[in-house]
């Protein structure tokens, strides 16, 4: 176990390393600037002299090499720089954002997992049946929503006609107001484990060691819980964390359309207005999250098939 | 007869407002106003940020020393009761408010002007007020670090402050943006001002949750006597144009700032329309031509070819659904030098083709327009262009980029033409010399217009202290460059607020519809925020 999260921690710097140079890089041959990026549709104007200056103070007239190589230096030491946009440090602003961010991804996995394993389970078990037949066709619909869409489908229906939920905003960071964005991000995972778990379900009741538990007069109850699910777990937790990484930087467009105040709004807002150190603090700590979320994967394997093993 | 029925519906919104003001206000209540332009603010520090976003908390928060009088059409005192100035137009003597006190309970005197304005100069930062206190004699000195005090800068006594400026321009063009909001140093100086920002507005700070929202408290001691009349201010950040149109309709925000396809919508419901504030704001949105890189764009008729070549009228109707205003030169109708009398260019093919063929292009020629994806002055109009110019044989290419890097080409001249929104006031004498000879590209003369008539103009309306004949002057210039159509006026925004029914004291002000005046601003008691 050790060894796997030894193994697993070596490789954090190098990818890191990797995702700083490469951000870096093309923030650097992008076209548009902090600077120009204040005109704001034209809603703004700012005077040459003063981006001269902005320029100056922001260190933005060194050369690249130099730059990153500060940049590199200072992020090995936890300081993540400072926003161009808001003139505070980069790690303050992501301190305020984090926790937003981790309560959605927390609340968009835990519907993805409850309602699509369940779903994806009960299929498997009565293959064809309609339980089936409806649970597929919701996988498969739920695969092809664009967030936004379904997002404002479920805006319209639960605020606005039902009036149950708020339609937007962080209100009191409560249950009530994370309950459509969750939805709205989690239902992509939901789809996706619902058909991975069918699948894999499917192909372990299968299984020669299935049917030799059977033979030797095992309940089909205790096969499911003994057997089929343990083993159909190991594919499972592979999608779950492989989405559960992944979702902190997919909820840009949720984050956006419930004005949900997490990592992602921070990113896109700040791509948008070139703030190069928000940006690549948003983006190290998507990265982060993807890793750690993956690491912790991997341990979990080790944990409920022991057969595997890292060497 | 298009131009009358707008003034005519303008008027209509200024006698509704007045109508309105004769309701006894109410005290107390809520009211959840939106922030429209991006996902987060950029900062509290009014110092260090001009964007318009943020500009709506500052407005609630803050205090400049003028401010934009929306009935009255210009700018007028808010810091100071009144203002002498000498006879060369060059030194200012304001009397301060002697009411006026910061949120920690101080009262404000001549010395945090002086402070906040020479903050402002720090040669060390960017701070986009720099621009306005630069007018301030011995301002300069101070943002090259040869001087400690702006010398233009003398306090007689507390509430009495005296301001040598370099140019004779009004100063309060230069004193009423966001920008340069009068702060208290001994806040500022604890270093976390942005995080708890302490001003002279109407509303204390009171939370920041970024990403979502601030809240503002009334402040009692506010200056204005029984202002502000609510309770509360809470600014709502909402980018999405479709997701404010469902809170809004949920009655979860009081006011929404509406694009072409809501607007469209707004107005045909029964209800919504009675909720409607309109307002052309100082945006002028046009096609600049490249003087400087293609040869065509030099001569005037081929540019005025291009404005007669284009229907304007029908491309604001469809694709715009009315929510603009046809321009007909630079300056904004809300301009004191807007001339009223002048008509856009009408739609003319064939004139167009007469003076393409006279200025020696008569096969037309090819030139490649720079565009963002902007719904109202991007893309969509650029593809409804083509064709028109095309039938004129001006053949364009369009040339898609983000609308963050517009402003850098422009400034760089990396275009031969392109079609952008242009802050166009209210000062007509700046916006105006965008078309000086003398400006530099990187300060805004994208077109690289050279004309000594326009010049003469700007120059004689700069040095007449009579502000009246000194419109006149800008008048001309504008109408000028009506004529020689450096760029092809396209609208000016209509900015459109839809404002719940129990919402009242709202004003169309012209400079940005979102900055609202707070302490104006009463809820009755059918809201449901309490």
């Amino acid at each position: 176990m050790l060894l796997v999260l030894g193994r697993r921690l070596a490789n954090v710097v190098p990818t890191m390393l990797a995702v700083v140079a490469l951000v870096f890089l093309l923030f650097s041959v992008l076209p548009g600037s902090f600077i120009s990026g204040m005109n704001e549709d034209g809603r703004s104007t700012i005077d040459p002299a003063v981006m001269e200056r902005m320029r100056k103070e922001m260190g933005l007239d060194d050369p690249l090499l130099e730059r990153f190589a500060k940049y590199v230096g200072h992020t090995a030491m936890g300081d993540l720089g400072t926003s161009f946009r808001t003139r505070e440090p980069v790690t303050k602003m992501l301190s305020t954002r984090i926790w937003p961010s981790l309560k959605l991804v927390l609340a968009a996995m835990t519907f993805a997992i409850l309602v699509g394993v369940t779903l994806g389970f009960l299929a498997a078990l009565r293959p064809g049946s309609w339980i089936d037949t409806a649970s597929m066709v919701g996988a498969i619909s739920g695969l092809s929503l664009s967030q936004f869409w379904f997002g404002l489908m479920l805006m319209y229906l639960f605020a606005l006609k039902l009036q149950w939920l708020p339609s937007f905003g962080y209100g009191d960071g409560g249950l009530r107001h994370i309950i459509l964005p969750a939805v709205a991000l989690g239902v992509g995972p939901m789809a996706l484990l619902a058909r991975t778990t069918r699948a894999a379900v499917l192909d372990v009741l299968n299984a020669d060691f299935v049917r030799t538990a059977r033979s030797k007069g095992m309940s089909e109850r205790r096969v499911v819980e003994w057997h089929v699910l343990r083993n159909a777990l190991v594919l499972v937790i592979t999608i779950v964390g492989l989405q559960f990484g992944s979702l902190m930087g997919q909820a840009v467009v949720v984050e956006k359309l419930f004005a949900w105040p997490g990592v992602g709004s921070l990113m896109v807002d700040s791509v948008f207005q070139r703030d190069m150190p928000t940006v690549q603090g948003c983006i190290l700590m998507i990265v982060l999250f993807f890793l750690a979320i993956n690491t912790l994967v991997d341990l979990a394997y080790v944990v409920i098939d022991p057969r595997i093993r890292y060497r | 007869m298009r131009k009358l029925a707008w003034l005519a519906a303008a008027i209509a919104v200024v006698g509704a407002g007045a109508a309105e003001a004769q309701q006894t206000p109410r005290k107390g209540g809520t009211i959840r106003m939106t922030a429209p332009y991006a996902a987060s603010f950029g900062s509290l520090d009014p110092h260090s940020t001009p964007r318009a976003q943020d500009d709506i908390v500052n407005k609630a928060i803050h205090r400049t020393l003028y401010n934009w009088d929306t009935a009255a059409g210009k700018l007028v005192l808010e810091l100071a009761k009144s203002v002498s100035a000498s006879a060369d137009g060059l030194t200012y003597t304001y009397k301060l408010r002697d009411d006026a006190y910061f949120h920690n309970g101080r009262k404000m005197t001549a010395d945090d002007l002086i402070y906040s304005y020479t903050r402002l100069m720090d040669g060390s930062k960017g701070y986009p007020g720099a621009r306005y206190a630069r007018l301030i004699k011995g301002a300069v000195d101070v943002e090259k670090g040869q001087a400690k005090e702006i010398s233009g800068l003398k306090k007689i006594d507390d509430f009495t402050l005296e301001m040598t400026i370099t140019d004779r321009v009004d100063p309060g063009y230069y004193f009423f943006a966001g920008s340069t909001a009068i702060l208290p140093k001994e806040e500022v100086e604890k270093g976390n001002f942005a995080s708890a920002p302490v001003g002279l507005g109407p509303f204390k700070f009171k939370e920041h949750i970024p990403g979502s929202r601030v809240v503002t408290e009334r402040f009692d001691k506010f200056y204005k006597p029984g202002k502000p009349y609510l309770d509360r201010l809470d600014v709502m950040i909402m980018a999405e144009a479709a997701a404010r149109d469902v809170a809004f309709r949920n009655k979860e925000i009081d006011t929404s700032i509406l694009g072409p396809a809501q607007y469209v919508a707004y107005r045909a419901d029964p209800q919504l329309s009675k909720g409607i504030l309109e307002v052309a704001e100082m945006f002028t949105r046009a096609m600049t031509m490249n003087h400087e890189s293609i040869k065509p764009f030099q001569d005037k008729r081929v540019r005025q070819a291009i404005a007669y070549a284009i229907d304007a009228d029908l491309i604001i109707k469809r694709l715009v659904k009315d929510k603009a205003y046809r321009a007909t030169s630079w300056l904004p109708p809300a301009s004191a030098a807007f001339d009223k009398t002048v008509k856009p260019y009408p739609f003319d093919p064939e004139k167009a083709k007469k003076l393409l063929a006279e200025a020696g292009y008569p096969n037309g020629f090819e030139f490649e327009l720079t565009t963002s994806q902007n719904e109202s002055w991007g893309l969509p109009i650029v593809e409804a262009i083509i064709p028109m110019l095309a039938k004129v044989g001006i053949k364009l290419k369009p040339k898609l980029v983000e609308v963050t890097v517009l402003t850098e080409i422009a400034m760089k001249g990396d275009h031969q033409a392109y079609i952008g929104s242009n802050l166009t006031g209210p000062d007509s004498l700046a916006t105006l010399r965008c078309y000086y000879s003398k400006t530099p590209r990187t300060a805004c003369n994208y077109t690289g217009f050279k004309n000594p008539a326009f010049d003469k103009l700007l120059d004689d309306a700069a040095q007449e202290g009579d502000m009246a004949k000194r419109d006149d002057l800008l008048k001309k210039a504008n109408n000028l460059l009506y004529d020689e159509a450096p760029v092809w006026f396209f609208n000016y925004n209509k900015a459109v607020m839809a404002y719940q029914p129990w919402v009242h004291g709202l004003q169309a002000n012209p400079t940005e519809i979102t900055h609202q005046y707070p302490e104006d601003i009463w809820v009755d008691a059918s809201s449901p925020a309490k």
